[in-house]
C-alpha cells in the first residue's frame, strides 16, 4: 500500500487553515513599525494637463509628511526600456507622476503621505489641482474605420495566421451562410483584495516590498529599472494574493507610489488603492467582432471569417489573441482572420482571465450556434461534423485532444438529448427554458522556472520557487508533487513561494504555473533524490549498491529498488547516517522544444447551460451548467474543480452582468464600484457539474499537465447566450444580456 | 479646444483634522484601548490599529461583505461603522472564531469543501455564515444562498460556500 502517491488525489488545500482563520497575510497586512500611509489622488479629467498642484497647504497639515506629484518627483529613469515589465505591450509604458500630461481618466496625479491612513485620506481629499482640459475620445464606435494591425505587441501575442484556402469565394458559394456582429464592453478584473503595497524601509536605501503581484521578479526588475536600485536593494514578496485574474501581471502604480515614498522619506510606507481606483489599472478591452460563416450541403464548414477590433490606450499597443482560436477549434479549409486595434483616451487594457480567447470565443461560439440553426442542425451535431483533428493554423496534430469525449460525457450528464431544437419550444415553471452549448480551446504552455529543494536530517522537505498563490492552489499542488517525488507524507513537506530571495519563476498567468513550476519542483526533488541515493549507497552493504536513479523509487519514507521492494532503506536513516544536517539541490525546467516541435499543445472544454427566462419581466436565471475539461492530467481534483467552478461563475458574469460603462462625455467609467459593476453572487449560481476528461500527454511536459485556470471559462458565456436564444428566439449579440435587451 | 479647471482656495488655510482619543474596544473577549481619530472605521481600527488583519477590506463601501464581523453576535459590515460607536459592544472577528491549529466547525467545513480559492473574502464569508447560524433563519439551500449573497467572492467559490454552510446548518 502506497501512502505517498498524492498526484491526482483530492487533498485539502495546505494553506486552507491559514486562510479560513484570517492568518494568511496579504500585501496590505504587514504592519511593520513606523509605517506611514500613502493615498493616491486620481485625475478627474480624461485628457489635458496639470497646471498647478497646491501641495504646500496640504503639506502644512499636522501629520502630513509629503505630497508627491510630477512637480517634485526626483530624478527617475529616463528611457522607456526601464519601465517595461516582462509583458509590457509595444509602445511607451505609463510613468506615474512623470509629467503634467493627463492621458486617461483616474490617472494617478499625486500621492499624499501621512502618519495615519485617516490623515492621508483626509489630506488627499483637500489637495487642489488645476487642470487644462482637452477634448478626448473614449468611444470605440467612432474608431471603426481607424483600426490598425498592431506590431509585435507583448510576449505571447501571435498575429493571426495568413488566410488559408479561398475564404471569400467559399463563403459566396456556401449552401447556408450567416454574418453577424458581436460586442462586449470593458470588463474589470476586480479581485476582492485591493491593490496594496507595504514597503518596509530596511535602512541604507534597502527595501522589502510586500506587493500585490502575480510576479515578484517582474516587479523587482521594474523597480530596479525605474528607481536605479541594485538587486540586493529591493526584495519583493507576495505569499498570498487575494485574487489576480491578470490584474497583477504587470507592476501597478501602487507599488511605484509606495516605493517612491519609502525611498524619499526613508520610512516604511503603505499604499492601498480604493475600489474605485481598481478601475484605473487595466481591463478586458471593449471589443467588436464580425463573424461570417458558410456551410456545405453536408453541414461541414465551407468558410469561416472572423475579424476583431478592440480598444487600446494612446501610449501602448495592448494586444491579445482574439481571433486565432477560430482557425483551430473547427475544421475548415477556407479561413480568414483579422485583428485590429484602435487608440482611445483610456488606460491600457490588461490581460484578464483567458485574455483574447474569452472575447473571441463568444463571437465564434455564438456564430456556430447561429450557423447550426441556419443549416438546420443540432448545435452539438454541427460541432461534431466539424471536429478538428489537426490544428490547421500551424498544420500540426494536437499532442492530445479529447474534446469529443468532453462533448459526449457533458452532453450525457446534461441531458442534451432532451432538448428540442426549435426556439421557444421548451417551458417549465411558467417560464421559457433554453439549453445552449459552447466549447473552447486554450494554450498548454510551459515557461522556464527554477526551484530549490532542501531536506533536513529528520526528513522534513522544503521546496522553494518564486511563483505565486492567488487562489489557484499552487501551495497545494507543489506540495503534492514534491511529496510524491520523494515518497513523503504531505505534512513532511513545506512549499514556499512568492519571494525574490527564492529561485526565479515566471509570472503566474497563462495557465502555465502547474506545468512550469511543477516541472521545476519535480526536477529539484529528483536532483535531491539523486544525492540521497548516493548517500544511501555509501555503506558497503547498501541494498541499493550499483543501482541507477532510474532503478529506484521513493515511497512511504523509503528508498527502494523499483523491481525488488525488499531492497530498501529508510530515508531518515540515510540522512541521519550521513551526518549532514541538511541536503539541498537546485534545478530548473524548460519546455522540451525538440519533443514539442511537431505538435500543437492545447487544452479544450465544453459547457452546457440551461436558463429559465421570465418573458414578462425579461429576467434570466441560469439553472444548470455542466462543464467538461480536457486538460491533460489533473494534479488535485479538489482545487482543479474549484478553478473550473470559478471559471463557470466568470462565464456567467460575462454573459449576464459584467460591463464597465463609460460616460463618453466625461471619458470616465461610471459604475466603478461593486454596487454597480455587477459580478455574480451566491444566489445567482446554479448547480454546476465539473467533468475532467483525462488525457495522457507526455509531450506537453513530464507531468502531463496543461493548466486549467483559463480554459474552463471558455464556452460558458456562449452557452448561456445560446440558451437565451433557444429559450426566447431572441439573439442578443452584445453582452451582457440584460433584461432590457429581451423585452 | 481646451478648458481650464481651477479650484477655489480655502480661506484661512485648510481645516485641521480632529485629534485622536482613546477608544476602548472589546475584541474577541479581550478589552483594549486604541488611540483613534473619531472618523476611524471599525474595519480600519481592527486592521491598522489592533493588528487583526483577518478582517478584509474589499470596497470600504459596504458593497462586498469582505469586512463582515460579528457585533454582539450580529453580522455587520465593519467598514460602514465607526470604531467609537462600539465601546460597549462585544466584537468577534475571524481570529476569534478559531485558529489555524484549532478551527471552528465552519472554518473546517470551508476547508473540506474548498469553499474559497484566494481566501480574501473568506473571513467575511465565515463571519457572515456564523451570523446566519446565529439568526437561525436559513435552512434550505435557497435560503442559505440568498442570505449569503451579501458576501461577494470573485474566485466564484459559491458552490463550495453553499456546501460548507449547509453542512454546518444541518448539524445544528
Amino acid at each position: 500500500m502506497t501512502q505517498t502517491n498524492h498526484i491526482g488525489k483530492a487533498p485539502n488545500r495546505v494553506d486552507g487553515p491559514l486562510k479560513v482563520a484570517g492568518a494568511a497575510h496579504y500585501s496590505g497586512e504587514f504592519n511593520v513599525p513606523n509605517l506611514a500611509y500613502g493615498y493616491v489622488v486620481s485625475s478627474p479629467i480624461t485628457k489635458g494637463k496639470i497646471l498647478k498642484v497646491y501641495a504646500d497647504e496640504v503639506r502644512a497639515l499636522p501629520g502630513v509628511l509629503e505630497v508627491f506629484s510630477h512637480e517634485n518627483v526626483p530624478y527617475l529613469a529616463w528611457f522607456d526600456k526601464s519601465y517595461k515589465d516582462q509583458i509590457a505591450p509595444g509602445g511607451s509604458p505609463f510613468r506615474p507622476l512623470h509629467a503634467p500630461d493627463i492621458t486617461f481618466n483616474q490617472q494617478p496625479v499625486a500621492l499624499v503621505v501621512a502618519d495615519t491612513f485617516e490623515l492621508a485620506r483626509y489630506a488627499a481629499a483637500l489637495l487642489r489641482i488645476d487642470y487644462e482640459q482637452q477634448a478626448h475620445e473614449t468611444n470605440l464606435e467612432t474608431k471603426r474605420t481607424e483600426g490598425y494591425a498592431p506590431g509585435k505587441g507583448k510576449t505571447g501575442f501571435q498575429p493571426p495566421p495568413p488566410p488559408r484556402g479561398k475564404p471569400d469565394k467559399a463563403l459566396e458559394n456556401a449552401t447556408h451562410s450567416i454574418e453577424a456582429e458581436y460586442a462586449h464592453g470593458a470588463q474589470h478584473h476586480n479581485p476582492m483584495e485591493l491593490f496594496a503595497t507595504t514597503v518596509e524601509w530596511r535602512g541604507n536605501g534597502q527595501i522589502t516590498a510586500y506587493d500585490k503581484t502575480q510576479g515578484v521578479y517582474n516587479v523587482q526588475n521594474y523597480l530596479m529599472g525605474v528607481f536605479g536600485l541594485g538587486k540586493n536593494d529591493v526584495r519583493v514578496v507576495n505569499q498570498f494574493m487575494g485574487g489576480g485574474f491578470g490584474s497583477g501581471l504587470r507592476p501597478q502604480y501602487s507599488v511605484f507610489m509606495a516605493v517612491l515614498a519609502a525611498l524619499e522619506l526613508k520610512r516604511s510606507v503603505r499604499v492601498t488603492l480604493t475600489r474605485q481606483q481598481m478601475f484605473s489599472i487595466g481591463h478586458r478591452p471593449n471589443t467588436l467582432q464580425l463573424l461570417k460563416m458558410g456551410t456545405n450541403p453536408d453541414g461541414t464548414l465551407a468558410a469561416l471569417q472572423h475579424h476583431a477590433l478592440h480598444e487600446t490606450s494612446q501610449f501602448e499597443d495592448y494586444t491579445e489573441n482574439v481571433v486565432n482560436w477560430s482557425g483551430m477549434l473547427y475544421k475548415c479549409e477556407n479561413v480568414k482572420l483579422g485583428y485590429e486595434l484602435a487608440k482611445l483616451d483610456i488606460y491600457s487594457p490588461q490581460d484578464m482571465r483567458a485574455p483574447g480567447a474569452a472575447s473571441g470565443n463568444v463571437g465564434l461560439e455564438v456564430a456556430m450556434d447561429e450557423m447550426a440553426y441556419a443549416a438546420g442542425l443540432d448545435p452539438l451535431e454541427f460541432r461534431l461534423r466539424n471536429y478538428a483533428e489537426r490544428d490547421q493554423n500551424v498544420d500540426k496534430p494536437f499532442s492530445s485532444k479529447k474534446l469529443r469525449e468532453c462533448y459526449r460525457q457533458a452532453a450525457a450528464k446534461f441531458g442534451w438529448e432532451n432538448r428540442t431544437q426549435a426556439p421557444r419550444s421548451m417551458r417549465a415553471n411558467g417560464k421559457l427554458v433554453g439549453m445552449g452549448m459552447g466549447g473552447g480551446v486554450w494554450d498548454a504552455s510551459q515557461q522556464k522556472s527554477a526551484a530549490k529543494a532542501l531536506i533536513s536530517a529528520d526528513g522534513k522537505l522544503t521546496v522553494r520557487s518564486a511563483t505565486g498563490e492567488n487562489g489557484t492552489g499552487t501551495y497545494t499542488i507543489m506540495t503534492q508533487i514534491a511529496a510524491e517525488t520523494l515518497g513523503l507524507p504531505l505534512k513532511a513537506v513545506t512549499f514556499e513561494l512568492g519571494d525574490t530571495d527564492q529561485p526565479e519563476a515566471p509570472i503566474q498567468g497563462g495557465s502555465w504555473t502547474a506545468a512550469s513550476v511543477g516541472t521545476a519542483v519535480k526536477n529539484a526533488c529528483d536532483a535531491l533524490g539523486e544525492k540521497i541515493l548516493k548517500l544511501a549507497q555509501k555503506p558497503a552493504d547498501s541494498p541499493l549498491m550499483g543501482a541507477k536513479y532510474e532503478e529506484v523509487e521513493f515511497v512511504n519514507g523509503q528508498l527502494r529498488l523499483r523491481l525488488d521492494h525488499a531492497q530498501a532503506v529508510v530515508l531518515r536513516d540515510v540522512l541521519q547516517a550521513s551526518g549532514k544536517s541538511q541536503l539541498e539541490a537546485d534545478s530548473s525546467a524548460m519546455p522540451n522544444m525538440v519533443k514539442q516541435n511537431g505538435y500543437s499543445l492545447h487544452s479544450h472544454n465544453v459547457a452546457f447551460a440551461e436558463v429559465e427566462v421570465d418573458e414578462d419581466l425579461g429576467t434570466i436565471k441560469v439553472t444548470r451548467v455542466v462543464s467538461a475539461v480536457a486538460a491533460g492530467r489533473i494534479l488535485n481534483q479538489k482545487t482543479a474543480r474549484s478553478q473550473v467552478l470559478g471559471s463557470v461563475v466568470w462565464g456567467l458574469g460575462m454573459a449576464l452582468m459584467e460591463e464597465t460603462v463609460m460616460d463618453h462625455k466625461f471619458g470616465r467609467y461610471m459604475n466603478h464600484n461593486f454596487a454597480e459593476y455587477h459580478i455574480p453572487v451566491n444566489a445567482d449560481i446554479p448547480h454546476i457539474d465539473v467533468i475532467f476528461v483525462h488525457e495522457d500527454d507526455d509531450i506537453v511536459n513530464p507531468l502531463g499537465v496543461k493548466g486549467i485556470g483559463e480554459v474552463g471559462m471558455l464556452g460558458v458565456t456562449a452557452a448561456i447566450a445560446n440558451a437565451v436564444f433557444h429559450a426566447t428566439g431572441k439573439r442578443v449579440r452584445d453582452l451582457p444580456i440584460m433584461l432590457d435587451k429581451l423585452l | 479646444m481646451s478648458q481650464p479647471i481651477t479650484s477655489a482656495p480655502a480661506s484661512g488655510g485648510l481645516p485641521t483634522p480632529v485629534p485622536t482619543g482613546p477608544v476602548r474596544l472589546t475584541i474577541n473577549g479581550e478589552t483594549r484601548t486604541l488611540q483613534l481619530a473619531p472618523w476611524t472605521s471599525l474595519l480600519d481600527a481592527l486592521r491598522e490599529y489592533a493588528g487583526l488583519t483577518g478582517t478584509k477590506k474589499g470596497c470600504d463601501h459596504g458593497q462586498c461583505g469582505a469586512c463582515t464581523v460579528l457585533v454582539n453576535g450580529r453580522r455587520i459590515n465593519s467598514c460602514l461603522t465607526l470604531a467609537v460607536m462600539h465601546e460597549d459592544d462585544d466584537i468577534t472577528t475571524i481570529e476569534g472564531l478559531g485558529t489555524p491549529e484549532n478551527l471552528s466547525l465552519l472554518q473546517q467545513a470551508f476547508v473540506d469543501h474548498d469553499a474559497f480559492q484566494c481566501g480574501y473574502c473568506t473571513p467575511g464569508q465565515i463571519c457572515s455564515a456564523q451570523g446566519l447560524l446565529n439568526e437561525g433563519r436559513a435552512h434550505s439551500e435557497a435560503e442559505i444562498k440568498e442570505l449569503m449573497s451579501g458576501n461577494l467572492c470573485r474566485c466564484g467559490a459559491y458552490v463550495g460556500i453553499l456546501d460548507a454552510v449547509k453542512e454546518v446548518v444541518d448539524k445544528q
